[in-house]
Parts: structure tokens; sequence; C-alpha cells
């Protein structure tokens, strides 16, 4: 046990910080993907045939394409792309981008397509009535959806979130190529110097294991919580 | 755009599809046994055996399928007795390894594929295979695979297309499958758009086949 204490004599103080840039990715990762679903899921549903082609190619490359192919487009390309916008704009100095936003960049456009057919699938379960009911008393469209399809919709999506949760928490491993020290760089850079793989990417596996656990944990009472009414 | 590079790299990418394509027919096969033994067990009414099963699907699919690698890969190596074993010959080869892990890790995700399916198996189908007097391995074998097996095509399509993805891990043990090699292009061109759109299209290509052969299964077996 004395190679998981914490301070200089062991590798816990790394691994404990590594578990919480772990969390803050996935997190990040999570909410840029909602972001995109809000983009995408729109387009999805609309009747226009060039927006829905859109949205669809976006779903269609996402979930057809390797995670760690569109890790490298991003962790290569990231930078020239930065840089070919700001040279626009006249600067041409060398830009780096760091691991973070890169890898919760990548994570979180592959967790947004996986977003985006949730609630897709969720909003289109809704009974037409209840639109059709909101129309009819006259509610604001923005109304309606916050305060009438939301609700049903999130009760409906949650359990599929978190199955696209426990996906983003478990692809953040992969950002682990480009060297940002998340558990999975923080286990190779520990079992490299004590040779001791085995026991730190078991430990690795444990730890993994409990985030799952504890967030499914979570997210089960949310569960709860949104399906009071039925 | 560079044009000629995506030309040049294309016969290249072409050739690590096939490494991907036999890592993936592989642990496919594998894999799909392992995953009819743990469904099996997991419709046991011991506990322990119950317990047994779901434990290994749980741990498989809760762990990223890179530690899985990791730990067969480079954490295997080091027990010294192991090393000894005629086993060895198997895990000191990358190859070998990627196509352990592949296998276990769908053989998780199957299990809870086909224990689904099983379930979903009305009663009265076994009870009138019961009562016709057919024994109790035939009514397994000939009543609920096939059942089980159609229920599960689906779902068992996306299954294969993820591991389609998952297979592009390999190369992070030094195998050059097709995310392999578009990696060490991308590190020597540095043109990332090309090399990936070359690349993805592949991919999608393979899933594009996939998608399709499962609808067609599915169209021929539905009833």
């Amino acid at each position: 046990m004395e190679i998981l204490a914490f301070g200089d004599t062991g590798w816990g103080d790394e691994l404990f910080y590594a578990t919480l840039m772990t969390i803050a990715v996935s997190i990040t990762a999570m909410f840029i993907g909602f972001i995109f679903a809000l983009i995408f899921t729109p387009l999805k549903l609309s009747k226009n045939k060039f927006l829905n082609f859109i949205a669809n190619t976006y779903t269609t490359i996402i979930r057809g394409v390797p995670e760690l192919l569109v890790i490298y487009l991003f962790f290569f390309g990231g930078t020239g792309a930065v840089m070919f916008v700001a040279s626009i704009f006249g600067y041409n100095e060398y830009i780096e981008i760091n691991a973070f936003i890169t890898g919760a960049f990548a994570i979180g456009i592959i967790s947004g397509a996986y977003s985006t057919e949730v609630f897709r699938g969720a909003i289109q379960s809704i009974d037409k009535g209840q639109f059709e009911a909101s129309k009819v008393l006259g509610f604001k469209k923005i109304v309606y959806f916050f305060k009438i399809i939301m609700p049903q919709m999130l009760r409906l999506a949650i359990p599929n979130l978190s199955n696209v949760w426990q996906i983003t928490l478990k692809d953040t491993s992969l950002i682990s190529v480009t060297g940002l020290v998340e558990i999975m760089r923080q286990s190779y850079i520990a079992a490299g110097s004590t040779r001791d793989p085995l026991f730190f990417y078991s430990f690795a596996a444990v730890l993994y294991l409990l985030l799952t656990f504890l967030s499914m944990k979570l997210i089960n009472k949310l569960e709860v919580k949104y399906s009071r009414g039925y | 755009m560079d044009f000629e590079l995506m030309a040049n790299s294309f016969p290249k990418l072409l050739n690590a599809a096939v490494i991907t394509l036999k890592l993936l027919s592989i642990s496919l096969f594998v894999g799909l046994f392992i995953g009819l033994f743990f469904a099996i067990l997991r419709l046991n009414k011991n506990i322990y055996i119950n317990k047994f099963a779901y434990g290994y699907s749980y741990v498989f699919r809760g762990t990223p399928l890179l530690v899985q690698i990791f730990i067969i890969y480079f954490g295997l190596g080091q027990i010294e007795y192991f090393r000894s074993t005629f086993l060895w010959v198997i895990f000191k080869e990358p190859y070998w390894c990627a196509i352990i892990a592949f296998s276990l890790n769908t053989g998780a995700y199957t299990s809870e594929i086909l224990r689904s399916a099983f379930q979903t198996i009305k009663p009265g189908i076994i009870e009138a295979g019961k009562s016709l007097g057919i024994s109790k391995n035939i009514i397994f074998f000939k009543i609920q695979v096939p059942i089980a097996i159609r229920q599960s095509l689906p779902a068992y399509g996306n299954e294969i297309i993820l591991m389609m993805k998952g297979t592009s891990l390999a190369s992070t043990v030094t195998l050059m499958d097709l995310t392999g090699v578009a990696k060490y292009i991308i590190s020597t061109t540095f043109k990332p758009i090309e090399v990936f759109i070359v690349a993805g299209g592949i991919y999608l290509f393979m899933t594009f086949i996939f998608h399709n052969l499962i609808k067609f299964l599915e169209k021929k077996y539905s009833f």
C-alpha cells in the first residue's frame, strides 16, 4: 500500500488528481455534447430536408468513425485550425491549445452525436396531443418547450443519457494519447517508472469502475425525481 | 486539400483495413461464444453462478477497453510464472493480446444482449415444447437459441459497429491497423484532415456494409 501513499513516496495524490481530471473532462465533454445536441436535435426533427441531411451527416460520421481517429484529428488538426482562423485576423504567432480543451472538445463532439439521438428519440415519443394542446392554449413557443415538453422529454431521456454518460466517461481514457494527465495517462506514467503495470492498470480499472458505479447511483436518483408524476 | 496525399495514402489505409477486419472478425467470433456461455450462466438459478456472470459483464462494461488491453498486454507479462508457461507464446504478441481483450469485451456486451433476448421469449413457447415431450437440450438449441438470435439481431448489429470502432485501440499496442496507419501518416505529413477523410471514409463504408448486412438478416429471419 506504500505505493499508493500520498506525497512524494507514493502515487496516491497523483492518481487522486488524475481522477479529478477524468471527472472534469467527462463533465466538460458531456456539457459540450449537450450544446451540440441542442443545435442538432431541432435540425433532425425539422421538416427541411437539407437541415435533416446536415444533422444526419454529423451523427452518422461520428457514430461510424472510431473515437480515437476523431481525437487524432483534433490533436493534430486543432492547432492548425485555430492558427488558420487567427491568421485571418492577422495574428501569425504559434498558438498552442491545451490538451484539456482539445480532448474535451473531441469527446464532446462524439458525446453530442449520441445525445442528439437520445433527445430526438425522446421528443418523438412524446404524445402529439401535448404539442397541439399547448399550441391551442396559446403558450409561447419557449414557454411550452421548457415547461411542458422538456420535463416529459427528460423523463424519457435520462435512462439513455446515463448510457451516453458512461460512454463519455470511458472515452476520456482515449485522451491519454494526447498527453493529458487523467487516470489512464497517470497510470501509464506510474507503470513506467515503477515497472509495475499490472498493479497500476488494474487500479485504473478499479477507479473507472468506482466512477461508473457512483454515477449510476446518482443518475438513478435523478430518474426517480423525474418520473415521480408517473 | 492535398489530393495527391489522399490518393497515395488510400492503398496503404486499405491494406490496414484488412488487419482491422481480421481483428474484428476473430474477436466477434470468439466473443459470440463467450457471450453465449455467460448468457447461459446468467439464466442459471444458482445465485453464485449468476453473480459471477453478472460481475464479469459489469467489470468489462464498466471499464474502458483501453484499460483492458493495457492490463492484458503490459500487465500480464509482468508475472514471472506466467512467462514460463506455454501461454506466453500467445500473450507476448500484441496481435493476440488485442484479440483476447476485444473478445472478452465484446463477450460481456454480447452476454447482456443474449440474456435479455432469452428473457423476452414467451414462457408459452417453452411450455409448448415441454408438453410435446421434447427434451430440454433440444428445446434450448432448437427453439430458444434461434428465437433469441432473431431477437438480438438489431442490438448485435450495434455491437458489431461499436466493436469495429473498438479495434482502433489496437493501434495503442503497436499494431498497424487502420487507425494506426492513419496516425502514422498524419504524424509524418501533418495533414490530419485529408487522412481523416480517407480513413474515416473507409470506416464509414465498413459501417454501411455491416448495417445493411444486419438489416438483410433481420428481414430474412423475421417472423
